[in-house]
């Protein structure tokens, strides 16, 4: 069993929980994740690891899905039944020069281990996060410390420059050199963002989130094209060249079981309502 | 003994093959002829001393067939159910020249499940060593070496990525071939030994390799987990899946019982198998299971396939279509799933490296079958994740860890078996290499 240390409700949905499992904080790095299964019934579910402190792991998700609305209900104290990793290759960190991250939406919780990890490789990190509105916006003073430059956006204009991370993308490559860029979010916006980068010729990772079951190469429930070549995200990612990735052919699969995991959250939803959880004890 | 009748059992999971009573395991015990050189041995990949407990179930003596047959093999109710006995012990058998083979598997099953339903005895373990022993992987390889070490007397660690124990034994094999508290009651029976079980921990990830090449000795049991993909147009169409991953859905994952378990598969109505292995009959029985008209499509005739031909003759009887020498082409989708496959007729001609006839395509036989899932089940390879991992550790032509006979790898004081080391091979051929790397860690450890 793996214990919940901490539980924290960041903004509408999105959640940032610290979990004690110290064979993955022991040799987690920048852009790997975990798998985490909440019970004997639960499906497994893969989480960027966003942060370590000792034997402990964070992660931050939005509770959009069956199991993640389950995890929401979790408190510090609960324990969750499996938790592996650290997975998949950790992002290709070196000295580059001058690195920029952007973070769109949740996947803004994947971006403060990778700009640490370039910062202290040598690295001039500039960080992007950006969300639909102020109010969606994550770990904005922790992105703050580590980056040495910093911009928010937002779709609505409630904070920071008014309009999308791919904007700021654009004027910062048009006015100096930028050598190598990582972009994570939704597939979307991974999508659009890394548009950006093509006709400037800058190597671009993007991290992939398509379904997975074990995480480890067995299956091939997460198979991407990358390059016109058949990737497992699991193994071979989950970051990737941005400009060789077929994102269309990846939101397809992630639409997969969209009418089970519909059944799946209603019958979750009846289930709460009749044990009368309301699912708000974080704020 | 009886198979349950094919349409009962196409509704659940539970065993096909109902097993022998205790008179008809002594009737069919009395047959042997307890051969002075006896071959069913020599065709047995563990050894185990066949015509000895067949003796004892004769005698009425179950404790004692129990105690005979693991001495040589600590997972007797899963060998019982899975080996290809036709092709070892029994294919050999002296009675088969003129009537019908021991029925040795049937009877090893026999004895297994009678233990585990009278309170199964712990074999003797030998006092500590104080040597530490890492086995990656809980498979059959890994649990077998595992078993064998911690009777030796090692301080015994298996390492296991996923949330349960048991390898394919666990995702693969489907439960009415092979109960899945079967499986659980054997590798209970391994950590009583006093193995420890280390789940959710990915070698390599979870454990680093300077951590694992700490141990005394390391015994790499990590299968061959990578499943293949025909690479046609179409693969990567929503409701195409390998083998691996829908058994694994449903296996581990218990998505037949999805909402109950969280984990969704999808439910074809018209699914299409590619292969002719045992993974090929698991995966069209399943789908089967699931609701589906099934066709199992093979490159080769049926005489060719690689599975075992009561797995054959099981999914026959379940109504799985086959479509032999027949090859797909392309899968076909709309809206980005499957609408269909493409196939092309194959003519055998000549022998090929595998020593079975090669199939050609037949120009112009091109045609389409209308399915809405497609199951890739045209085999693995070794899972290239751990041994990538560690430097100076030799490998084969086919990603597989190199080996000599005793399992020994390019590292010293680390060993290899199953499937990593030999390629794609069944249960018992694992766990006979496993057993031999296992002597070989003994006697290192030992200082022989």
């Amino acid at each position: 069993m793996y214990k919940v240390e901490s539980a924290t409700k960041l903004a509408d949905r999105v959640y940032e929980y610290w979990i004690r499992a110290p064979q993955v904080a022991k040799h987690a790095r920048a852009g790997q994740f975990i798998i985490l299964r909440l019970h004997e019934a639960g499906e497994r579910v893969p989480l960027t690891i966003s942060a370590v402190r000792g034997d402990t792991v964070r992660v931050i998700f939005m509770a959009v899905g069956k199991t993640t609305q389950e995890l929401a209900t979790l408190h510090a104290g609960d324990s969750i039944k499996d938790v592996v990793g650290p997975l998949g290759k950790p992002s290709e960190i070196e000295n580059y020069g001058t690195c920029c991250i952007i973070g769109g939406g949740v996947g803004i919780a994947s971006t403060p281990l990778i700009a640490k990890e370039l910062k202290n490789a040598g690295n001039h990190v500039i960080g992007i996060i950006g969300a639909r509105n102020a109010d969606l916006l994550i770990l904005e003073d922790e992105m703050q410390e580590i980056c040495d430059e910093f911009y928010i956006t937002t779709d609505d204009g409630s904070k920071g420059v008014h309009g999308f991370a791919a904007d700021v993308l654009k004027k910062l490559l048009e006015e100096r050199k930028i050598d190598r860029v990582w972009i994570i979010g939704p597939a979307i916006m991974m999508k659009v963002t890394s548009g950006v980068t093509v006709p400037y010729g800058v190597k671009t990772y993007v991290s992939l989130n398509p379904i997975m079951v074990d995480g480890t190469g067995m299956c091939g429930s997460c198979r991407v094209t990358v390059g016109g070549e058949t990737k497992f995200a699991c193994v071979d990612g989950p970051e990737f060249d941005a400009h060789q990735v077929d994102f269309v052919e990846l939101m397809q699969r992630q639409r997969i079981y969209t009418g089970q995991e519909k059944v799946s959250l209603e019958r979750f939803a009846e289930h709460q309502c009749r044990c009368g959880e309301g699912g708000h004890h974080h704020e | 003994m009886s198979d349950r009748p094919a349409d009962v059992r196409v509704h659940d999971f539970r065993e096909v093959d109902t097993g022998l009573s205790a008179a008809e395991a002594i009737a069919e015990a009395e047959r042997c002829l307890q051969c002075k050189k006896p071959l069913c041995v020599r065709g047995c990949p563990v050894c185990i001393d066949i015509p000895a407990f067949i003796r004892e179930i004769a005698d009425g003596n179950f404790p004692r067939a129990a105690r005979s047959l693991k001495d040589q093999n600590m997972l007797p109710a899963i060998c019982g159910r899975v080996c290809p006995q036709e092709a070892q012990c029994e294919g050999v058998c002296i009675l088969g020249n003129k009537e019908t083979p021991i029925r040795i598997g049937a009877l090893e099953r026999f004895v297994a499940d009678w233990e585990r339903g009278n309170g199964p005895e712990l074999p003797e373990v030998a006092k500590p060593t104080g040597k530490r022993v890492a086995v990656v992987g809980s498979g059959p390889a890994g649990l077998t070496a595992a078993a064998e070490l911690a009777r030796a007397g090692h301080a015994v660690t298996i390492f296991e990525s996923l949330h349960e124990a048991g390898g394919v034994l666990t995702y693969g094999i489907p439960a009415f071939r092979l109960p899945k508290e079967v499986v659980k009651a054997e590798i209970d029976q391994v950590l009583a030994l006093g193995a420890r079980l280390k789940k959710n921990h990915l070698a390599g990830r979870s454990i680093s390799m300077d951590e694992l090449l700490d141990y005394d000795a390391v015994f790499l049991g990590t299968g061959a987990g990578l499943p293949a993909f025909m690479c046609i147009p179409g693969e990567n169409l929503n409701g195409v899946y390998s083998a691996n991953e829908f058994l694994t859905r449903v296996n581990l994952m218990h998505a037949d019982a999805f909402p109950a378990f969280d984990t969704p598969v999808l439910h074809g109505a018209r699914v299409a198998v590619i292969g002719g292995g045992n993974v090929a009959m698991d995966s069209a029985r399943v789908a089967r299971r699931l609701g589906a008209k099934v066709s199992l499509i093979y490159r080769r005739g049926e005489e060719e396939m690689p599975a075992r031909k009561a797995e054959v003759l099981h999914a026959n009887e379940e109504g799985i279509e086959f479509f032999t020498c027949t090859n797909p082409t392309r899968i076909l989708g709309e809206q980005c799933c499957v609408t269909g496959i493409e196939c092309v007729k194959m003519s055998l001609c000549g022998i090929d490296a595998s020593g079975r006839r090669s199939p050609e395509p037949i120009e112009g036989s091109e045609f389409t079958l209308d399915v809405d899932m497609v199951i890739q089940a045209i085999g693995t390879s070794p899972n290239p994740l751990l041994v990538s991992l560690i430097p100076g550790l030799e490998r084969g032509r086919r990603g597989n860890v190199a080996v000599d006979k005793n399992g020994r790898t390019s590292i010293p004081h680390v060993y290899a078996g199953g499937d990593i080391a030999t390629g794609a091979a069944t249960v018992i051929e694992a766990m006979g290499s496993a057993k031999r790397a296992a002597a070989a860690i003994n006697a290192m450890l030992k200082g022989e």
